[in-house]
């Protein structure tokens, strides 16, 4: 081998512990400076904002709680997308995914009879949230699979379709009066945060949180950890070896795109099982395309989607904390540069890290 | 004598790899100049500085007296230096006039000049030898066909000075002797030819003057006419090796002379059973139903059989459909006693079939996967607890694997990707023949792109197989390997194997004209 | 190494600049005398040209003429609807005003919850119990209802009058009851002024779709049309955008709803039925500063100006003056009590 390995010695003055953290510190702050001009354009103070963003956020249990709330939806959004685009495929239908897993806790609970014990109820209603985003995902996967159609149009196709039925289901056969949701559901209500401190009282947040947790847990661990993980890398890496391989590619992503629609579905237990106890006709909102942006800056590992997660949830909340100052459309742009910054400056970023490395040999 | 370019104290870092330390070149104006050297010392990182594509850290280049260090490749393309990359850049769904002229279409009015780039192309073709209709599409081209075309886009952007990454390494020999037509027409119309290479034997024939490379060093400078092929191979690697015929007990400067008769074949043991036997198989390809046209073989345990041929005829399909990568029209495989004409991949690997595949960037690696991660693709079932894989056997194979073949930097956790092509395949080799119980190997172009070190090494390799019992099913486009390590030789052209023949009955004589087609009236 | 110090080093001085300028106009949070009073919109709400821009606009009459501080809140997504009026009662705010009937779960939730805050719901839902009565709200929580009915009969009446055949259409949204009002009224007001004339009454669907669905209004005014229709009255959203192609198409006239939609169709346009969310808004925040807010169902008709039909200088030309002081007395005779108009079918 005639290349040498230069020794793998840490820039001089950058701890090793800081050096993963440089890539999106310095995304962020690019960030910060747009979100600063861009607020000055509003004739605001930049510092007045940001502190009500932090103050509304994580300055009070309650902001917390709300972030948490929005968190969760978030994670399991962006899991699903991230784990889609591990094995090569781009889930655009988590948005779908989601609503159909939402209602179909809805659904369940509505069956269950009211004084089902939360320990069967719940789980049965998770279970549900999670085979609604598979049923949702199915139909691309097996399209894919057995004929190689596009995933990226079907999942767009789907997240109609899901929407049309579910909007005729709430109407005309769950409906309640001068209302877009079904009724309250009798069992399977996951408790909130509130029930255990009184602190996190009034917001949205509640135990499907660690269901999200959970499930990003469960998502590392399938990926790096199982045979089947390493199968489906495989197959997003690189179709053809993983054909040579003996896996067959085309099972792979039917079984991954189930897997994702479940994840993306679970998320649709935090607004029903956790907040409102009911379905209600386009509670998604863009939680699931939201996802594909979570996942992009998570860099479709499942730490980087929870951490990433929090931060777009936070966002959305301080969005209402400054509403009185400038506009939400600035937050929602505000959004879009930290998803650019993410995307442009980490990989930039690393490479002079690796460049400085390289130079110290 | 000017110099067409000068390259000195050349110094190249990416990342954590230097590529280039302390590297020069001097090419005159007016000849064919070879770099060679081990893969991964540094040939292509220099080229591409000479040809714009990167800027070294250190250093000064020079072309035609003129100091361009650092230079972009328009300036490089304006000064008339053109590269040939050894993968082709071509968009498949245009025709070769199109692809020629991209960037710089002729119009008439608005409208693309069809007919004129067309006919420049032609005229251009005609003037340098290298024909191929200009209103072809790309994707419809053979890989020495498009290789021309390569060729032909860089002249026809005005190079004079052309570099060249390796470029017989997808060639049969009768395309290789065109392209050194071409490039000696160039030369004597006073261009100037820069070929990395490290078949030493074209070495020989080709160049004028000859630069070596190690471990990103220029380590010597030489006239062809003073060098032989074991004189560069030490220079080279650094120490004496066994050139790839030498085993045959004849000795190289036979080889240089373009002597190919061999050893005696081995007498193949007579075992009742065959390993592989292969009955009137058809295959289809997305170009036509018979691209494999009822080839029959019955493989006998402890023999090298190897197909020889020009690429596109048919033997990337035939081993693809033994490997179940590719259905099968008509006919039936046997492994040993089994029928595995319908078998999935696993169950073919798993009943003893491995596969040393033609693309190893494409097939045989997963290229981000870690080396130890890629030593266990396609036995990764065996690397379980339950579900979860189990890492301590994978990093303790992969141990094994490293050490057993040498695999250079040998850290199980570091990406395959980041390895040279040589060590890439020994990863595919160790994988193949060590890391698993198999009865028949197909092994397709194990050498491509593998420098002179591991070829010789993966050559034992092989042999070593076929000692021990195992049959393996030898495809190369290198006449020269296919003679040397076969007990059988076969030809395959247009879908069938046309001629087999015991080793001692084959040469580059016998079978050059059934490789073109033309080997009907030779009375075989 | 430098490189990259040196661009988070711009980067942390650059930011950290920024934060210390101070513009002059720079607002802080509104606290002190005066009304204070929270708007939560609907998702996506602002820029709708009718509910949530006629609620701004309420708001910013009563910024100007009662020195009322408002704050807005534009909500990203569903659980914001609470999270906004959460924020804007734990504020302190003196009036909470939520914007759409999506809000009634939330609204009565946090009426409960801030007892001392007074909260505002346009268009709130008001549920029924099992006898059939209204369950009334909480008593710091105003329902702020319209009767769509009466604004529906004076165009019923005005569509009678002016299109001088006896065949009247009508192409509803979704068919559920808050649409059979206008319906209900439409056709009382019709044949108070022409006692054999029809309406024809068509809905678009039975999903929220039906009011997403221009397509389907264009067929369905196309056909009542074709049967000897000459005014149309829509109330069925973006749907009504098909109703007034087929009126331009059939150079026939068409009714707007909830806001003046004459430049959909300059020409066509009769009229628009109005809901007053503006002077709803006004209102609710008027009642606050002088003290006279009342929780409960509030219905605002005709006499409160919470509805109304368009009768400006756009369509002036298309009402003949008889026609009009037909329709005023028909007005006073509703707000007198002397006709009452049904709100079902």
């Amino acid at each position: 081998m005639a290349t040498d390995r230069a020794p793998a010695v840490s820039p001089p003055g950058i701890p090793r512990w800081l050096q993963p953290l440089l890539p999106p510190l310095t995304a962020l702050l690019i960030a910060a400076v747009v979100g600063d001009l861009l607020i000055l354009t509003f004739g605001q103070s930049p510092r007045e904002v940001f502190r009500l963003l932090i103050e509304g956020t994580w300055g009070n249990a309650y902001g917390l709680g709300q972030v948490l709330y929005k968190a969760t939806t978030l994670i399991c959004t962006g899991l699903a997308v991230a784990l889609g685009i591990r094995a090569g495929m781009f889930n655009i239908g988590a948005e779908g995914q989601l609503a159909l897993g939402g209602f179909a806790a809805a659904a369940i609970g509505l069956l269950l009879p009211a004084g089902t014990p939360a320990l069967v109820a719940i789980p049965v209603c998770v279970a549900a949230a999670c085979a609604g985003g598979s049923a949702g995902a199915a139909v691309p996967g097996v399209l894919k699979a057995r004929f190689g159609a596009s995933e990226v149009i079907v999942t767009i196709m789907m997240n109609f379709i899901i929407a049309a039925l579910l909007n005729w289901a709430v109407a005309t056969q769950l409906n309640v009066a001068e209302s877009l949701h079904t009724p309250e559901i009798h069992a399977g209500a996951v408790p909130r945060l509130a029930a255990v401190s009184a602190l996190f009282s009034g917001s949205a947040a509640n135990f499907t949180i660690l269901f999200a947790l959970g499930a990003a847990v469960f998502t590392g661990w399938w990926l790096f950890r199982t045979r089947a993980g390493y199968e489906l890398r495989a197959a997003g890496l690189q179709p053809d070896a993983a054909e040579y391989g003996g896996i067959r590619v085309g099972s792979v992503w039917l079984r991954t795109m189930l897997l994702s629609g479940a994840l993306a579905g679970l998320g649709g237990v935090n607004y029903v099982l956790g907040y409102k106890q009911y379905y209600e006709e386009g509670f998604a909102a863009g939680a699931g395309y939201l996802g594909i942006a979570v996942a992009l800056v998570g860099r479709n590992h499942p730490a980087g989607v929870v951490i990433s997660a929090l931060l777009f949830a936070t966002l959305s909340q301080g969005a209402l904390a400054v509403n009185a100052l400038v506009p939400k459309q600035m937050v929602d742009v505000l959004t879009a540069i930290v998803i650019i910054a993410v995307a442009t400056a980490v990989p930039e970023v690393e490479r002079l890290l690796r460049a400085v490395r390289g130079k110290t040999a | 004598m000017t110099l067409a370019i000068r390259a000195t104290g050349i110094r190249k870092v990416f990342g954590d790899v230097v590529a280039n330390r302390n590297a020069s070149l001097e090419v005159r104006t007016g000849e064919i100049h070879a770099v060679v050297g081990e893969n991964g010392a540094g040939k292509s990182t220099l080229m591409r500085m000479i040809a714009g594509m990167y800027a070294p850290d250190a250093g000064t280049l020079e072309v035609g007296g003129r100091t361009v260090t650092g230079w972009s490749t328009r300036e490089a393309i304006a000064a008339g230096v053109g590269m040939v990359h050894q993968h082709f850049m071509l968009v498949p769904t245009l025709t070769v006039a199109e692809n020629l002229v991209l960037g710089q279409e002729p119009v008439r009015g608005v409208q693309f000049d069809r007919a004129g780039a067309e006919e420049a192309v032609r005229a251009l073709g005609e003037r340098t030898g290298l024909r191929v209709d200009p209103s072809r599409l790309v994707s419809d081209l053979s890989v020495g066909e498009l290789q021309r075309v390569e060729i032909l886009k860089v002249l026809f952007r005005g190079a004079r000075i052309l570099v060249l990454d390796e470029p017989t390494a997808v060639l049969s020999p009768p395309e290789v002797q065109d392209l050194w037509r071409v490039l000696r027409t160039l030369v004597a119309d006073g261009g100037t030819v820069v070929v990395i290479t490290h078949k030493l034997d074209e070495v020989v024939e080709i160049s004028q003057s000859i630069t070596v490379m190690r471990a990103g060093e220029t380590v010597g400078h030489m006239q062809t006419a003073e060098a032989t092929p074991s004189s560069i191979a030490r220079m080279m690697v650094g120490r004496e090796v066994k050139l790839a015929l030498e085993e045959t007990g004849e000795g190289r400067q036979e080889m240089v002379d373009g002597g190919w008769q061999m050893a005696d074949a081995r007498g193949g043991s007579a075992t009742a059973h065959s390993a592989l036997r292969l009955t009137q198989l058809t295959v289809a390809s997305a170009r036509r139903a018979d691209e494999v046209a009822g080839v029959s073989i019955e493989l006998r345990p402890g023999e090298i059989f190897g197909i020889a041929g020009v690429e596109g005829n048919g033997q990337t399909e035939l081993i693809e459909a033994i490997a179940g990568l590719r259905p099968v029209s008509s006919g039936s495989i046997h492994l040993g006693s089994h029928d595995i004409t319908r078998w999935s991949v696993r169950q073919r690997a798993d009943a003893g079939l491995s596969h040393i595949p033609e693309d190893r960037h494409r097939r045989g690696l997963v290229l981000d996967y870690s080396i130890a991660d890629d030593l266990i693709l396609g036995v990764q079932h065996g690397f379980t607890r339950g579900i979860v894989l189990d890492k301590e056997r994978i990093i303790s194979n992969a141990g094994e694997r490293i050490a057993q073949f040498d695999v250079r930097p040998g850290a199980p956790d570091a990406p395959a990707r980041s390895l040279s092509g040589g060590n890439q395949q020994k990863v595919v080799i160790a994988r193949e023949l060590r890391g698993r119980e198999f009865s028949v190997l197909l092994a397709v172009q194990p050498t491509r792109g593998v420098d002179v070190g591991a070829i010789e090494f993966i050559h034992q390799q092989l042999r070593a197989a076929r000692d021990a019992g195992k049959a393996v099913l030898l495809v190369s486009a290198d006449l020269v390997e296919v003679l040397a390590l076969s007990d059988r030789v076969a030809v395959m052209y247009g879908g069938k194997l046309v001629v087999t023949l015991p080793a001692d009955k084959a040469s580059a004589e016998v079978l050059g004209p059934w490789m073109t087609g033309a080997g009907g009236t030779s009375g075989h | 190494m430098r490189k990259l110090f040196t661009v988070l080093g711009v980067l942390v001085a650059l930011h950290l600049i920024l934060l210390l300028v101070e513009p002059a106009g720079a607002s802080k949070v509104a606290t002190g005398e005066g009304v204070d009073v929270g708007i939560v919109f609907d998702v996506g709400g602002r820029g709708d040209k009718s509910f949530n821009d006629g609620a701004f606009i309420g708001a910013e009459r009563a910024q100007r003429e009662l020195g009322a501080r408002v704050r807005f809140i534009e909500p990203g997504e569903g659980s914001d609807r609470e999270a906004g009026l959460r924020l804007l009662a734990a504020e302190g705010m003196d009036l909470v005003i939520g914007v759409g009937f999506i809000f009634t779960d939330d609204l009565a939730l946090l009426a409960r919850e801030y007892p001392n805050v007074k909260f505002a719901g346009v268009d709130y839902a008001v549920a029924l119990d099992s006898a059939g009565n209204a369950i009334q709200p909480p008593s710091n929580l105003v329902a702020l209802k319209f009767r769509e009915e009466q604004g529906s009969f004076l165009v019923g009446a005005l569509a009678a009058l002016v299109g001088k055949s006896k065949k009247l259409g009508f192409v509803g949204g979704m068919d559920i009851p808050l649409i059979h009002k206008f319906e209900a009224g439409y056709r009382a007001g019709a044949t108070a002024v022409c006692p054999d004339c029809t309406v024809i009454a068509q809905y678009a669907g039975a999903t929220p779709e039906a009011f997403k669905n221009p397509g389907r209004g264009q067929e369905l005014a196309l056909s009542q049309y074709q049967q000897g229709v000459n005014v149309i009255f829509h109330a069925s959203g973006s749907t009504g955008l098909g109703v007034f192609e087929a009126a331009r198409r059939q150079r026939r006239l068409a009714i707007g709803v909830d806001a003046d939609q004459y430049s959909e169709a300059p020409g066509y346009i009769l009229t628009s039925m109005v809901k007053g969310v503006d002077q709803a808004v006004y209102g609710a925040i008027e009642d606050v500063r002088a003290q006279r807010f009342e929780g409960g169902i509030r219905q605002l008709g005709l006499a409160e100006e919470g509805v109304n039909f368009i009768d400006d200088a756009n369509n002036r030309s298309l009402i003949p003056d008889s026609v009009r002081t037909r329709i005023e007395a028909l007005r006073q005779d509703i707000i007198a009590g002397k006709i009452v108009v049904p709100a079902t079918r």
